[in-house]
């Protein structure tokens, strides 16, 4: 993508007041027609093997049978290719730049995950393969499980659920079975103000009660007021740990124990792992059950929106209620599902899970070892902490940290002060940084912070890239402090300029008319 | 510094002199409690070089037995279509590979656009005018569609064909069981939804209805007359649907039902020993509000040009949070692109010529086996792509199946009662269908004679 | 959108809802602080007609792009009329809040409850 950014960077502040409007040509409105608006009556990118049986009739009948045909696009090969070549130059990507999105973890995707995902042994795998003639999947899925584990500090792992908020749902599903099985009845789950909107999802769609447990002036949880809401109807508390403030809760232990004295259970959301790999482990701060995103701190390609996987992590107490299949080891060896499980919970989907994410996740795990998923953590803390710091002597009157003095693998400031001041939104701010060439971090999250931005620079970032995203950002401050309009009328170079959102939720249009 | 990370030396000394800590250590020493800190290393091997990493996962691979290394009838809700070329290319292409979900928009036009297309293809497919941008795959959109319809009528009960694929009836309980709502299952007769228990079962307490088109057993269902049996109720009419077949077969949207749901992989994604995928869902006008997961809309920008953003996220987690339609974040949008990519390959004419061929390669296969000695029919209904035989009791389908594959033919799905469950994709000729009959037979008369008989 | 104003014919209730009483019925609609603070109304949810509303409590929801917000009945009642218009024009709430943006009409249950609401004049000063 080309930006503005050498003038700004290098420039004097302020004087693309008024940048040049990107030219529009016969091109650029090709970009935006669907495949479904090319290619004419005829054409084909498929040649359908020659019939090679004796043609029956009447294999169907009549009132069975569509009518017409579904309007499906009529290209050849060379017109589908261009069309999703050119659209693919639409996007942004991790590939070609910094992507500090916080709570998503846009770590590096190494390219032998693809390679080896690939082979046709894991890629041409039917999931109802005899186990005997699936040992190698079974074993590396094994082997997976056994390294979530020692990486939780809980023995028990299941594969299945294929994103964090299943596997955030089997975690309170797994609760539910768990008070079942002792005759308890519990109604309420607590989650902490600061959570991500999938816990309180989850919680109503387990059939549980949503209580919010308050954020104390420091960023944790507000020990008080779960003491209070810690009730015999409480069955679980649902905790990011460090939470999505990047802030390491220094009460955890005593969390813990109020959870547990209560008969609860503590349900970990894995999705900021990535700040704590080999440094400590959810198992030993007291958390039942975890759940891990693959596609986080386990480097699976986010794919423009999935797909993910969501493996959880349970205690011995937790774990008869997992759900099956369970991949067990027989004494000759050999490796099988298990079906045969009477506590299980029953299944969460089809098959065993997103075993092309296994690949991936188990190959980076392989690439790292114990030191290397250590130095993992260690580098992303480290990075964040120097953005941090970069940030607080360049523009920290204007976007202070939030909370606290320190971060750890990512941190949260407050617009608020900019735009009080500068005039100048965190939106807009997330806008004129496209026009830099970096995705922007995540905004206005968490909630309880004004005007949030949430910032996790990961650790495959160069200090380069860190030093550049933050005088990008001293410069959009600087700017909005002579011209706050470029900001706000930003983005200038990219495909398209800002959208109009509320049109499209007005009146929704969702599919090509055709 | 493995080889993902890249401080140097210089690097860590001046990073943390910016900080003001001493150490790497100290930045852990005053966050994270004593207590809590592992104080040892992961018991985990160290790390290898990428060559012997890439050894590594080849060696596991070569100890699979593949869609690759036999002639596969195996089906059950996923299948070995040929995956075209087109397709591994442009999934691997980073633009589309590496980035988030589109959070912002103006740089996210592709993505975006990619969805929009996704679910005009899934509305064209299944003749329902809503389509979300997909959500995980399959089972767990069943379920999906049951919590849509426990948010939109509270009623107390499922009522479930006993031709819905097994796993997509045990997740539908799993999550049912959470948020409270009972399941009834209604018993097959000859192959199909019995219809007079399915009409008896539902009633005025009935939230959803649910069955597959073909059910599990490859038998293709009167759904318009199932859809029908629903009309007085409250109930939601949610179909299970093989996409593959809807070149051929009535859509959902013109049978009557409310929620059209099913497993995508067949649609241009791999096997991948069951994922990742995507799962469609597809509705009617009516529950436009009340879709799980993101969708994809088209407005213009501040120029007045075309461009897309995800639309209506008032229903999801990030905003209604507890009250949010689903808890579902993600979808699988590197999956439906290529179930996009996949449609568009096969184009107009050719989901119904694949349909066709399907249709009959699988009357062919299900004749050519059905004679065999020992083997017949489990039902007598139409099939379109996948069916299911019945051996005798003196026999042992595990051990059928077993012998089968040991000649390089795996013939399908063992099941409880004896019962094989047999697919077709276009990748097996009727020289492959010939050979599983071969093999077949003589895996059956190898059993009868006790001892092996050439195939 | 036009600059703040707050009839003084109608009565408010402090969470930025409007009553205008007309005999033993009212109409309710958000004050202009509302329709402000929550930026473009892109779709409103009524109630049904029929239902009963208790004073305090949410009745429906109006949606901009990123917010759902409850609006809470200033009285209890039963709804007789819902603003039919706002499916398809929910920027009315937005542009004429007093106005062609009323949300529902109510026959109310208990003339009294209006005594607990406040006049345009102390509305505001709760707003400062």
């Amino acid at each position: 993508m080309s930006t503005l950014s050498d003038n700004v960077l290098h420039g004097d502040p302020g004087i693309e007041a008024h940048p040049p409007h990107r030219e529009v040509h016969a091109a650029g409105v090709a970009a935006t027609q669907t495949i479904f608006e090319k290619g004419r009556a005829g054409r084909r990118a498929f040649t359908c093997p020659e019939l090679d049986v004796p043609a029956a009739e009447g294999l169907l009948p009549g009132a069975f049978r569509r009518a017409e045909p579904a309007r499906l696009p009529e290209v050849s090969e060379p017109e589908l290719v261009r069309h999703y070549v050119n659209l693919s130059k639409r996007n942004f990507d991790l590939d070609s730049g910094f992507y500090p999105l916080g709570s998503c973890t846009m770590k590096h995707n190494p390219r032998l995950h693809e390679r080896v995902a690939a082979l046709p042994g894991h890629a041409r795998l039917h999931p109802l393969q005899t186990p005997k003639r699936a040992q190698g999947a079974l074993e590396l899925m094994h082997r997976l499980e056994h390294a979530l584990g020692e990486i939780a500090g809980l023995p028990h792992v299941s594969l299945q659920p294929s994103a964090g908020s299943h596997g955030e749902l089997l975690g309170v599903l797994l609760t539910r079975a768990y008070h079942e099985d002792r005759g308890e009845t519990r109604t309420k789950v607590l989650a902490p103000d600061t959570s991500h909107g999938t816990n309180p999802a989850t919680v109503t769609m387990a059939g549980y009660e949503l209580v919010k447990v308050g954020t104390n002036p420091d960023g944790g949880v507000d020990l008080d007021d779960l003491r209070a809401k810690a009730a015999p109807d409480v069955a679980c508390l649902m905790l990011t740990n460090p939470n999505t403030l990047g802030i390491f809760d220094p009460n955890i232990e005593e969390i813990s124990r109020i959870v547990h004295d209560a008969g609860a259970t503590l349900y970990y959301d894995g999705a900021n792992l990535n700040a704590v790999m080999g440094h400590s482990r959810p198992g030993d701060m007291g958390f039942d059950i975890v759940h891990f995103n693959l596609h986080k701190s386990f480097t699976q390609p986010h794919g423009g929106g999935g797909p993910g996987a969501g493996p959880i992590a349970v205690s011995e107490r937790i774990a008869p209620y997992l759900p099956h299949p369970v991949v067990v080891r027989r004494e000759d060896g050999s490796f099988d599902l298990d079906q045969d499980r009477p506590k299980s919970i029953g299944r969460l989907r089809g098959f065993q899970g997103n075993y092309g994410v296994f690949v991936r996740s188990y190959a980076y795990i392989c690439s790292l070892g114990a030191e290397g998923l250590k130095d993992a953590s260690t580098t992303a803390v480290l990075n964040a902490n120097y953005l941090l710091a970069r940030l607080r002597s360049l523009v920290g009157e204007h976007l202070p940290l939030a909370f606290g003095e320190r971060c750890m693998h990512e941190f949260v400031l407050s617009g608020a002060p900019m735009k009080k001041d500068l005039g100048i939104r965190t939106l807009d701010l997330a806008k004129r940084l496209l026009d830099h060439g970096f995705h922007p971090p995540t905004v206005y999250f968490p909630l309880l912070v004004d005007e949030a931005l949430l910032i996790e620079p990961t650790e495959t970032e160069t200090k380069e890239t860190l030093d550049a995203f933050a005088e990008a950002i001293a410069a959009i401050v600087r700017e909005a402090a002579q011209d706050p309009s470029v900001a706000r009328d930003a983005p200038y170079t990219t495909p398209v300029r800002r959208l109009d959102e509320a049109a499209a939720a007005k009146r929704p249009v969702i599919r090509q008319p055709l | 510094m493995s080889r993902y990370t890249t401080t140097t030396a210089s690097d860590l000394a001046e990073m943390l002199e910016a900080i003001g800590v001493a150490s790497l250590e100290q930045l852990f020493d005053e966050q994270v409690p004593a207590g809590v800190r592992l104080g040892r290393e992961l018991d985990l091997p160290p790390g290898l070089p990428e060559q012997d990493v890439y050894a590594h996962l080849r060696d596991l691979a070569a100890r699979n037995t593949s869609a690759e290394d036999e002639i596969s009838f195996l089906g059950a809700g996923m299948y070995d279509h040929y995956v075209p070329a087109v397709i591994d290319m442009l999934t691997s292409r980073s633009e589309f590979l590496t980035p988030y979900t589109p959070y912002q928009p103006e740089i996210s036009q592709g993505g975006l656009q990619v969805m929009f297309e996704y679910q005009t293809a899934i509305s064209e497919l299944t003749a329902l005018p809503v389509s979300n941008a997909s959500v995980y795959e399959g089972p767990s959109a069943v379920a999906s569609a049951g919590y849509l319809a426990k948010l939109a009528n509270g009623k107390g009960r499922f009522v479930v064909s006993a031709g819905l694929h097994p796993h997509s009836r045990e997740t539908l309980a799993t999550y049912a069981h959470g948020f409270g709502t009972e399941i009834a299952e209604v018993p097959l007769r000859d192959g199909i939804t019995d219809p007079e228990a399915w009409a008896a079962a539902i009633d005025a307490d009935t939230s959803a209805v649910f069955f597959a088109q073909p059910n599990f057993y490859g038998a293709v269902e009167d759904a318009a007359a199932l859809a029908a049996a629903a009309k007085d109720s409250p109930a939601v009419v949610v179909a299970q649907v093989d996409p593959l077949t809807l070149g051929i077969l009535k859509p959902p949207g013109e049978c009557g039902v409310d929620v059209a749901v099913g497993e995508g992989q067949s649609l241009g994604n791999r096997l991948d020993f069951g994922g990742p995928s995507f799962g469609f869902f597809a509705a009617t006008e009516a529950y436009l509000r009340r879709m799980p997961g993101r969708i994809a809309g088209e407005t213009t920008d501040v120029e007045g040009r075309r461009g897309f953003v995800l639309t209506l996220q008032t229903r999801e987690q990030h905003i209604r949070r507890e009250k949010a339609t689903s808890n579902i974040c993600t979808a699988q949008a590197l999956n439906a692109l290529a179930g996009v990519v996949y449609l568009s390959w096969l184009g107009r004419r050719g989901l119904v010529e694949l349909g066709e061929l399907l249709l009959q390669r699988t009357h062919y296969a299900r004749e050519a086996l059905a004679a065999l000695d020992g083997v017949a029919k489990l039902h007598d209904q139409p099939v379109v792509r996948e069916f299911a035989l019945k051996l005798d009791e003196d026999l042992d389908v595990a051990r059928v199946v077993d012998r089968c594959q040991d000649a390089g033919v795996h013939p399908g799905l063992a099941l409880d009662g004896n019962v094989l469950l047999v697919a077709l994709t276009e990748q097996r000729s009727r020289a492959d269908i010939d050979r599983l009959a071969e093999v077949l037979a003589a895996a059956v008369a190898e059993q009868r004679a006790g001892s092996p008989v050439a195939a | 959108m036009a600059d703040a104003s707050y009839p003084e014919d109608l009565l408010y209730h402090a969470e930025h809802d409007w009553a205008r009483i007309e005999g033993d019925t009212a109409t309710f609609g958000v004050t202009w602080f509302a329709q402000d603070a929550l930026g473009e109304v892109v779709f409103f949810e009524p109630p049904q007609v029929g239902a009963r509303i208790t004073g305090g409590e949410p009745y429906a929801e109006v949606e901009s792009v990123k917010a759902v917000s409850d609006v809470i009945a200033p009285l209890s009642g039963e709804i007789v009329e819902v603003n039919a218009a706002l499916a398809d024009g929910p920027e009315a709430i937005n542009e004429d809040p007093y106005g062609a943006g009323w949300m529902v009409k109510v026959r109310l249950a208990d003339a009294a409850e209006k005594d607990a609401l406040m006049d345009s004049a102390a509305y505001q000063q709760t707003l400062s």
